[in-house]
């Protein structure tokens, strides 16, 4: 698509010529992720996350599709389905597994997905509109997850149905009507379930569309790279299949080991024992908390604990979480460095790591009880993920003197090589 | 089009969220400095004990199960347990699973009475249960149940293994865990010392349990002529419940063996053909 020298689909198979007069469809393929996309040669390891979750999403449909087949979504009889899944349903076990650690994986490879942008500078002119399709991808994920984890109809899913749509209610004057609306009832119940079913099962089939224009803006450019530096001849791509197919598939087979290794013998590993208890609203657990994914999230949200100015604190809790991903939209011009990769970034490069850290110590306070001394460390936690992206970043971006970029990809790969 | 101003801009929101909660964690440490950092210790959290580990076959990357001792186990439950707990998510035909013949499934079934209807009069009635029955509950609705133990409803336990932080030791632990109250909760804690039909109980989370201990050595005779101690009930029926919880554990385990391997030698021979397609590119 992109480049001059991308090699042109011409099928010598009478048929697939046929075909391709009516509709291009295979020719589109061969462009999208065939021998007609030229790719940047010098990816490495971080840039296979992608195709891994464009896997997991079909996963988590395909099994996804299968257990909808033997589940009921009604507040009596969910939680027995469930268990009838597990039980009863021919490598019913399998499937429920399979899609509650796919959940998980798939958070895990689009969180490295995600890191991996913020170190390469993939979110960059002239990408930025790949990065926004992907905060989008990244907000649908975690309502559809969210509401997927209601499902079974466990303690956690009712209580964490509870205070997730509690927190419109922190909304001023439209917030209790909302949450009310939200709910279809004062408390979740058969209506929220049902709700929560049919938009369990919709937002995937969003999910891939929004992916579909995502994959369509990353071919308008091209994949970014290691040393951010641009492609400019042929010499420095080569075709996405056989090289990236054969490097993805290499990906793939580590990937499933790892996530077998947890479906067959770890499979609640990830899980909250208190989901095994079926709903009941007249008992609260002694600890709320969502599932791992929200953690850093949810860290956030608790962190909010006194009232600002006017502003009580639950809704300052609110704005904030959903602030920390809303932040990631305006990425491309809060960083105003031209240079992309932080490989020439050295000061840019630090603060990459403590955000990294920063983000994981705050994983770990989501998951943590809300007392003290968690709630002081996850507001120190917590003023530092809004300053590393809306004052450091402005600020680094302005001071920094990058290192000297390299002419080429072919250059930086060969070194003295390619003279 | 985006220059210095939306930098500003930026700036602004983020000492916006920064003060704020920044502002939150003064307070916080006001509260902490007025009334001192130390929290006063509950009894749950100097009394509270971790379970203590028992081994089972299920245990492990080759947990399976130990028939003859989860047989054991679904005796104890049949003969004690069952008096207040109902197990409504495993069917008399599971027993199939667990080693028992056609016939032994279904004169295990016929001792049960499940609810039924008269087929002359149409009327309620009981009748003995099928192997495709599920077993029944000892009450016939919660408030029934709660009732009956002091307004406690005994749980269900056929996922109490799963339900549980480290189920099968917390079941263990909580069935040999009955002690007397200690001196040291009495003066410290008295408002914590189980009061009336309570049970002090250190691997419980509230310490008080309403369940008496339903367990004692020689407590009924094993069909396999094992000896039945308080220890021996305890962790077979914990493995009952292991089995209750997840009869599919030994398949899911039997299955994720040539699952792996199949994926290790996959995963080999991709890893052999992106060398190889690789082998004229790059500097290596």
């Amino acid at each position: 698509m992109s480049f001059p020298w991308a090699k042109q689909y011409a099928p010598q198979n009478p048929l697939m010529q046929w075909v391709d007069e009516k509709l291009p469809l295979p020719r589109l393929v061969y462009n999208a992720i065939g021998a007609g996309y030229p790719v940047p040669r010098n990816l490495n390891y971080m840039y296979n996350f992608g195709v891994l979750a464009g896997f997991c999403l079909v996963l988590q449909i395909v099994t996804g599709v299968i257990l909808a087949m033997h589940y009921a979504a009604n507040a009596q009889v969910a939680f027995d389905s469930t268990e009838h899944i597990m039980r009863d349903v021919n490598w019913g076990w399998l499937m429920r597994y399979a899609h509650a650690n796919g959940a998980s994986a798939f958070f895990v490879v689009v969180y490295l997905h995600i890191f991996r942008g913020f170190y390469y500078g993939s979110y960059k002119a002239p990408r930025e509109m790949i990065w926004l399709l992907g905060v989008v991808i990244f907000l649908l994920m975690m309502a559809t997850a969210f509401m997927g984890y209601v499902l079974p109809w466990g303690q956690m899913s009712f209580w964490g149905a509870k205070v997730i749509t509690g927190l419109f209610g922190a909304i001023p004057v439209v917030g209790e009507p909302l949450q009310i609306w939200l709910l279809g009832g004062f408390a979740p119940d058969n209506a929220a379930l049902n709700r929560f079913f049919s938009l369990h099962f919709l937002l995937p089939f969003v999910i891939a569309g929004v992916v579909i224009l995502h994959i369509w803006a990353l071919h308008i450019p091209g994949s970014t790279n290691p040393t951010g530096v641009e492609v400019k001849s042929e010499s420095d791509t080569v075709p996405f299949h056989p090289y990236y197919t054969a490097k993805d598939g290499f990906g793939l087979g580590v990937f499933l080991i790892l996530y077998c290794a947890f479906v067959f013998f770890m499979p609640n590993a990830l899980g909250h024992p208190d989901n095994y208890i079926p709903a009941n609203p007249l008992s609260t657990p002694a600890h709320i908390v969502p599932e791992w994914y929200f953690w850093p999230f949810y860290a956030i949200l608790r962190a909010f604990t006194a009232d600002f100015f006017f502003i009580p604190a639950k809704l300052m809790g609110v704005l904030a979480m959903f602030g920390a991903i809303l932040v990631w939209f305006f990425l491309p011009w809060l960083d105003k460095s031209p240079v992309r990769s932080s490989t020439y970034r050295p000061m840019y490069k630090v603060f990459f790591w403590i955000l990294i850290v920063d983000m994981a110590f705050l994983f770990w306070l989501g998951g943590a009880a809300a007392e003290e001394p968690y709630v002081m460390m996850s507001q120190i936690a917590t003023a530092y993920y809004f300053a590393h992206f809306l004052i450091i970043l402005p600020l680094v971006s302005a001071m920094e003197r990058p290192k000297p970029l390299p002419f080429s990809i072919t250059e930086a790969v060969l070194g003295d090589k390619a003279k | 089009m985006f220059n210095l101003r939306t930098s500003g801009l930026a700036v602004l929101i983020g000492l916006f969220f920064v003060v704020a909660v920044l502002w939150a964690f003064v307070n916080g440490a006001g509260t902490v400095i007025g009334q001192g950092y130390l929290k006063e210790e509950t009894a749950e959290h100097a009394f509270h004990k971790h379970p203590r580990e028992i081994h089972l076959a299920s245990d492990g990357l080759f947990g399976h199960f130990d028939r003859q001792q989860v047989q054991r186990g679904y005796q104890v439950y049949k003969e004690v347990c069952s008096a207040c707990h109902s197990l409504r998510h495993v069917a008399f035909r599971d027993l199939g699973k667990l080693g028992y013949s056609e016939g032994q499934v279904k004169a295990e079934a016929a001792a049960w009475q499940v609810p039924g209807v008269d087929p002359n009069t149409g009327e309620a009635s009981m009748r003995p249960a099928l192997p495709t029955d599920y077993f029944p509950s000892p009450y016939p609705n919660n408030v029934a149940a709660a009732a009956a133990n002091n307004n406690a409803i005994p749980p269900d336990l056929s996922l109490i293994t799963k339900a549980r932080h480290d189920g099968k030791n917390y079941v263990y632990s909580l069935l040999t865990g009955y002690q007397e109250v200690p001196e040291e909760l009495r003066e410290r804690f008295p408002d914590s010392v189980p009061s009336g039909t309570l049970h002090f109980n250190p691997y419980f989370a509230n310490l008080n349990l309403a369940m008496a201990p339903p367990l004692s050595d020689g407590q009924l005779t094993y069909a396999d002529g094992t000896e039945a101690t308080l220890d021996q009930m305890a962790q077979d029926v914990a493995a009952f419940l292991v089995w209750t919880a997840e009869p599919t554990l030994e398949k899911r385990n039997q299955t994720g063996w040539p699952v792996l391997g199949f994926l290790l030698f996959a995963t080999i021979l991709a890893y052999l053909a992106y060398r190889n397609i690789w082998a004229d590119k790059k500097g290596h």
